[in-house]
């Protein structure tokens, strides 16, 4: 079933952020929202995680679904090791020696036994990405899930994001063309404060 | 390997230059005290470090010196302990909802304003003053616990609450990953402000209400006795005791605190 987002609309302090949005996510798909910075996504990605109320609209396709996301900041345990963040909300099957495949298979390396507060950026951000796409979800939300990541990396990272999320719907947003291209994804483009897709 | 042995060194190299340092501090203000005893020259008012210390070892060898600390020590922690955990409680409730705040809030700014010798004296109305000193450390620390662990609570990070809300995580493991580190540093705190709040006040209520075999009834006698040796070394007692379980107290949390942010099982 599809994700429509109809009419959304959202105010911060008197300052209107969205107005009126609609847009449809295709169900087993990528979708990627790019737009200019402050135009709304990361707002939009919350209203549909939960964490924000919309002021007005609505958003079907997503009751019963569970939803995972990779934020716009990391949001990890920082004093924990990269396996412990991802054991914390992975699903029951996944084991250790999974996780540390998964960490490998996108060039994770040095990391074991270390807080992630000591990692760098961007292993941060493949924490982040291992954690999100290993817990129980049927919708991936994902902010700017490749930034810090240089191009071999962002390429490796990609290929693994479609391996593991086939069949899913996933909702990424990105400043990037390049990505959306990698990703096979579909493309909608926030370019005003009122669309309808 | 090689950077952490060297850590290793400098941290042991750095504790042994604190502990010199300590111990020049505390041999300067034994100075100061032996120069003013020196020039005051009145062993009734001001007694000499070396005729404490000889005070304090005459009391370590009476039975009743051991007894009345074991009993005063009890009391005090009891009502630290009491107090501590429904000052957490309340905190926690008051973190919950907003409506137990503004009821709890205003009883915790009283307590905190009241001086000690009004509850000391109000207590001796109510209860015996065998117990006097539960009570009194029981009121000095709940506001204590309370305020500093509710600022805790307050202080944990939004962003990672909408993390587990996102993954749907249950709330034991949000206590463990996400409350638990936010709090331990206020913890502390509480622990250690609040212990030496209860030492204080639960002495001062029982030289008021003077219950049999306790540190605040010795304290009591050697004033009323004009014994200002004794007077001195129950003093000197009092902090050494304060002072060291405390240092226990906060060395457990900090150690139980960093074992378990570095621990890295699940």
């Amino acid at each position: 079933m599809d994700i429509k987002v109809v009419n959304i609309s959202k105010s911060f302090k008197g300052q209107q952020v969205l107005e009126n949005i609609s847009m449809t996510f295709g169900s087993g798909k990528i979708t990627c929202i790019m737009g200019a910075s402050g135009i709304g996504k990361t707002t939009l990605a919350n209203i549909i995680m939960g964490l924000i109320k919309a002021d007005s609209g609505d958003i079907f396709g997503l009751e019963g679904k569970k939803i995972s996301a990779v934020f716009q900041e990391d949001r990890l345990i920082e004093h924990w090791d990269a396996v412990k963040n991802i054991m914390l909300v992975c699903r029951r099957d996944i084991t250790k020696e999974l996780i540390h495949k998964n960490l490998k298979e996108i060039g994770l390396t040095d990391y074991e036994n270390k807080p992630v507060l000591s990692l760098s950026g961007g292993m941060r951000r493949r924490v982040a990405i291992v954690r999100a796409l290993l817990s129980d979800y049927d919708v991936l939300i994902m902010d700017e899930p490749f930034k810090g990541l240089d191009s071999d990396l962002k390429k490796q990272v990609i290929d693994y994001v479609r391996k593991m999320t086939w069949g899913k719907t996933v909702i990424i947003i990105t400043h990037n063309k390049d990505e959306v291209d990698m990703l096979h994804a579909e493309l909608i483009t926030m370019e005003s404060k009122d669309i309808n897709l | 390997m090689v950077k952490e042995a060297g850590q290793n060194t400098d941290n042991k190299v750095n504790k042994k230059k604190n502990y010199i340092t300590k111990f020049f501090v505390f041999l300067f203000w034994l100075l100061v005290w032996e120069a003013a005893c020196v020039i005051i020259d009145q062993e009734l008012f001001l007694p000499s470090p070396g005729s404490v210390l000889l005070a304090i070892i005459e009391l370590v060898k009476k039975p009743v010196f051991w007894l009345s600390i074991f009993n005063s020590f009890l009391r005090i922690i009891i009502g630290f302990f009491l107090g501590f955990v429904t000052g957490a409680l309340l905190a926690v409730l008051s973190y919950r909802s907003g409506l137990i705040y503004e009821l709890i809030s205003p009883l915790m700014k009283i307590i905190k304003s009241t001086p000690v010798a009004s509850f000391i004296i109000l207590a001796l109305v109510w209860i015996s003053s065998k117990n006097l000193s539960i009570l009194i450390s029981f009121l000095m620390v709940v506001p204590i616990s309370f305020s500093n662990l509710l600022y805790g609570l307050k202080s944990t990070d939004e962003k990672l609450l909408e993390m587990a809300k996102v993954f749907r995580m249950g709330r034991w493991k949000q206590v463990k990953a996400i409350y638990i580190p936010a709090v331990l540093p206020f913890l502390v705190s509480a622990v250690s402000v609040g212990l030496g709040f209860s030492f204080k006040s639960g002495i001062a209520a029982e030289v008021i209400g003077r219950p049999a075999n306790s540190i605040g009834l010795s304290l009591y006698e050697a004033k009323l006795y004009l014994m200002i040796k004794e007077l001195f070394a129950w003093t000197a007692v009092i902090i050494i005791i304060s002072v060291l379980f405390e240092k226990i107290v906060v060395r457990i949390i900090r150690h139980c605190g960093y074992n378990y942010e570095n621990i890295n099982k699940p």
